[in-house]
């Protein structure tokens, strides 16, 4: 009780015309302004950790920018004029489009296949839902090494099934199609299944109906499947390839790690498997240590990715076309 | 009211305090010296540099020193880029840092970023390093010593004895080095091993050869070998390079080598399968094949001379990066682990050869054997020569170019270029790489 008598006094009553005025104001700030302060802290945080870093690589790549050195002399756009004649890095560019293609279209079409299977009446659905992410949640790099042996050119698995039924050892890491193939393995065992769940997902949301209605029209499963379940689709199957080119095309711990010693970062002796993050690290980093040369890389490769995912949706957009026109979204 | 204001004072106490803790604990790495409390020194090493008991011993006679290491057993391609980083970014770095000799010269172009050793009374530790071994140290203004010497990498020849009874050559070293005083004899014995077939390659790839060679034949001739001593690029006119370069050619063409790239996985499971007889051999080599090969392959590895006559690979200096927050310890660290006493330790724990020629005349190194290797007595073999090793200079790309070269080299090797065509990657990609 002597808390309280030792209290402040109350403040003197504000003026009764202000009060609700205030409060009017500050409703209508909050009916305003509010959802901007709820999403503000994305875009500060992306403002932080994505604006931010872009703009700063943009910046460095204008400079001659030796990552020690002290003085950083202004170049203008010469980094980005050498870049477009080095032969090395169109061989990376065509590394990793490869390697996307090689991995990418099989990874989507078995993931199709496997959503499919899933979203039929099987026995512990949720154990097999389950197992397809299995991959996915296992380190890259733990995925990687395990690869990078398997396809061994001396001692690795592969090599020895091939001795087998009779086919020559296959020399994965210095024959540049095989290195393709080996690295593309490595990436669809991880996100085949990833990708099967998000088609899983979107399935589930076709009405039944269509499908109750298409049987008794006499429609089989797999015209079902192509004339009904992929057109329906379309909008889950860009956002796959959206996500894959992005992933795809920035590829670099499974390249990195199948090869290993000297120089790995090369992707072998003639580059057979460097991608072009891999040669953005071989000139920002070791050897080279030209920052702004690396950083002229990473902004090639953000247009890069911007330009195949805009082909992407085109093509797909088109692929569809004919099958049902759909509400825009 | 009561509990209304008491729960508030207690929430705004919660908070400060919260404030007040993420300070301090942001602040806690830079105010432990100022506190009086044990300071941290860490250590960034790359491989082996068998510092572990002279960690301990050190660690005994500061009680206030805490010493960590970092990196063991990486890979020097790994190991280089995070410093680099590290130095850029003025943050990161161990109190001390080893850098290895082909990389120094990076470094030593921008010295801002280490400690001026020279200003901390090193300069009476010059007549314990080898002359060329103190002068690498230096800038080229001679004004800074941006790094002590560790070791130096003296060669010599590994080999399987098994493998090589097997094929009915000799085992004996002194027999096995009589075998080979030319590299040419070394290809024909190696034909001569290769015709017994025992399931193995006489060589593991033909990239570490090449790298042996060069430094040997540069460092009996010129001197230098893809810079001359003023900087400029000669890797198509020092003829060191193309008799190097010739002489690999020899080897792969005779199909000597297992093809394994060095350092790759395959590499070093080949050490474990018994797939190669031979490997040059630089005194730091001895840590790392037993590594690979394992305990299950003890005794069965020796050392002989290497072909053609001595060269020096690699080696190493500690630096300390002005980023330091304890620089003062670090220094006092630095001198210890490579004062003669710190090498000695090393090279009988880990195997790389002293730079300190009071460490070389030491009998602990000139009568040390190696269990290993079928107790050859590697301070005979290595510290012998060491004192007549004869440096090769290295120019400011030197790796950059290295790797082009020694790519060239391995597209040989694998098939995917004739001798002629490698050469004329090799030199047309390191004039870019030293461009860039």
């Amino acid at each position: 009780m002597a808390v309280q008598l030792d209290a402040r006094p109350p403040v003197a009553p504000a003026p009764g015309t202000t009060r609700p005025s205030r409060g009017a104001r500050l409703s209508r700030f909050d009916t305003r302004y509010s959802p901007y302060l709820y999403i503000a802290p994305f875009f500060l945080l992306f403002g932080v950790f994505g604006i931010y870093p872009l703009a700063y690589t943009f910046w460095v790549s204008l400079h001659d920018w030796d990552l020690l050195g002290a003085e950083h002399p202004f170049v203008g756009f010469d980094n980005y004029s050498q870049l477009l004649a080095d032969p090395d890095f169109w061989h990376s560019v065509v590394n990793t489009l490869g390697i996307f293609v090689i991995a990418t279209i099989p990874q989507l079409l078995l993931a199709l296949w496997l959503a499919n299977l899933l979203n039929r009446q099987l026995r512990a659905r949720t154990t097999w839902r389950m197992a397809v992410l299995i991959p996915n949640v296992t380190s890259t790099a733990a995925v990687a090494i395990v690869f990078a042996v398997l396809f061994g050119r001396d001692f690795g698995m592969i090599n020895w099934l091939l001795d087998h039924v009779g086919v020559d050892a296959v020399d994965w890491k210095a024959n540049r199609l095989a290195s393709w193939v080996a690295i593309s393995t490595m990436v669809d065992w991880r996100w085949t299944g990833y990708n099967a769940l998000i088609f899983l997902a979107a399935m589930q949301a076709i009405p039944r109906d269509l499908y109750e209605s298409a049987a008794i029209d006499g429609a089989g499963r797999a015209r079902q499947f192509w004339s009904i379940t992929v057109p329906l689709l379309k909008p889950t199957i860009i956002f796959a390839v959206i996500i894959s080119t992005i992933g795809g095309l920035q590829l670099f711990t499974e390249p990195r790690l199948f090869n290993s010693g000297t120089n790995a970062i090369r992707g072998g002796p003639l580059r057979e498997s460097q991608t072009v993050t891999m040669y953005m690290f071989e000139n920002a980093f070791a050897p080279h240590y030209n920052f702004g040369y690396g950083s002229a890389i990473a902004w090639l490769l953000f247009a890069l990715i911007a330009v195949v995912a805009a082909v992407n949706v085109l093509l797909l957009r088109r692929l569809g076309g004919g099958a049902r026109k759909e509400e825009p979204r | 009211m009561v509990t209304f204001t008491r729960r508030r004072l207690a929430a705004v106490a919660l908070v400060a305090t919260a404030a007040l803790l993420g300070a301090t604990a942001c602040g806690g790495g830079d105010d432990e010296a100022a506190a009086g409390g044990p300071v941290t020194l860490t250590v960034d090493v790359f491989g082996q540099f068998g510092y572990e008991e002279l960690y301990k011993e050190y660690m005994a006679s500061h009680p206030d020193v805490k010493i960590v290491e970092r990196g063991t057993g990486s890979n020097l391609d790994e190991y280089s880029p995070k410093l680099t980083q590290w130095l850029a970014a003025g943050k990161g770095a161990g109190d001390i840092v080893a850098i290895e000799e082909g990389l120094l010269v990076e470094y030593k172009a921008n010295p801002q970023n280490f400690v001026n050793l020279l200003d901390h009374g090193a300069a009476d530790l010059k007549g314990n390093f080898l002359d060329w071994k103190w002068n690498q140290g230096l800038t080229a203004d001679g004004k800074q010593l941006i790094g002590l010497g560790t070791d130096v990498g003296g060669m010599a020849m590994c080999y399987r004895k098994d493998l090589f009874a097997k094929a009915g050559l000799p085992t004996d070293r002194e027999a096995v080095s009589k075998l080979w005083p030319t590299w040419a004899d070394y290809i024909r014995v190696g034909e001569q091993f290769k015709a017994k077939n025992t399931g193995a390659s006489f060589l593991d790839a033909a990239t570490n050869t090449f790298n042996t060679i060069l430094l040997q034949t540069a460092g009996n001739t010129s001197g230098y070998s893809y810079y001359d001593t003023s900087d400029k690029l000669v890797v198509d006119s020092n003829p060191a390079v193309r008799q190097a370069y010739d002489t690999t050619m020899d080897i792969i063409d005779s199909g000597l080598s297992g093809r394994y790239g060095s350092w790759s996985e395959e590499w070093v499971s080949a050490f474990k399968q018994s797939k190669f007889a031979t490997i040059a051999c630089p005194a730091w080599m001895t840590g790392v094949i037993e590594g690979n090969a394992g305990a299950g392959a003890k005794g069965r590895w020796d050392i002989a001379q290497v072909p053609g006559n001595g060269g020096n690979w690699g080696g190493s200096f500690l630096a300390v990066p002005k980023q330091g927050k304890h620089q003062a310890e670090a220094i006092e660290l630095a001198k210890f682990l490579t004062s003669a006493k710190g090498q000695i330790g090393a090279f009988k724990a880990k195997g790389p050869l002293p730079s300190s020629p009071q460490a070389l005349a030491d009998p602990a190194i000139v009568d040390s054997t190696n269990a290993y290797f079928s107790a050859a007595p590697v301070g005979k073999i290595f510290a012998e020569g060491a004192k007549g090793l004869k440096p090769v200079y290295m120019g400011p790309k030197n790796q950059a170019v290295r790797t082009e070269v020694e790519n060239a080299v391995r597209t040989v090797e694998l098939g995917k270029r004739s001798p002629e065509q490698g050469w004329t990657d090799a030199v047309e990609n390191a004039k870019k790489a030293a461009a860039k």
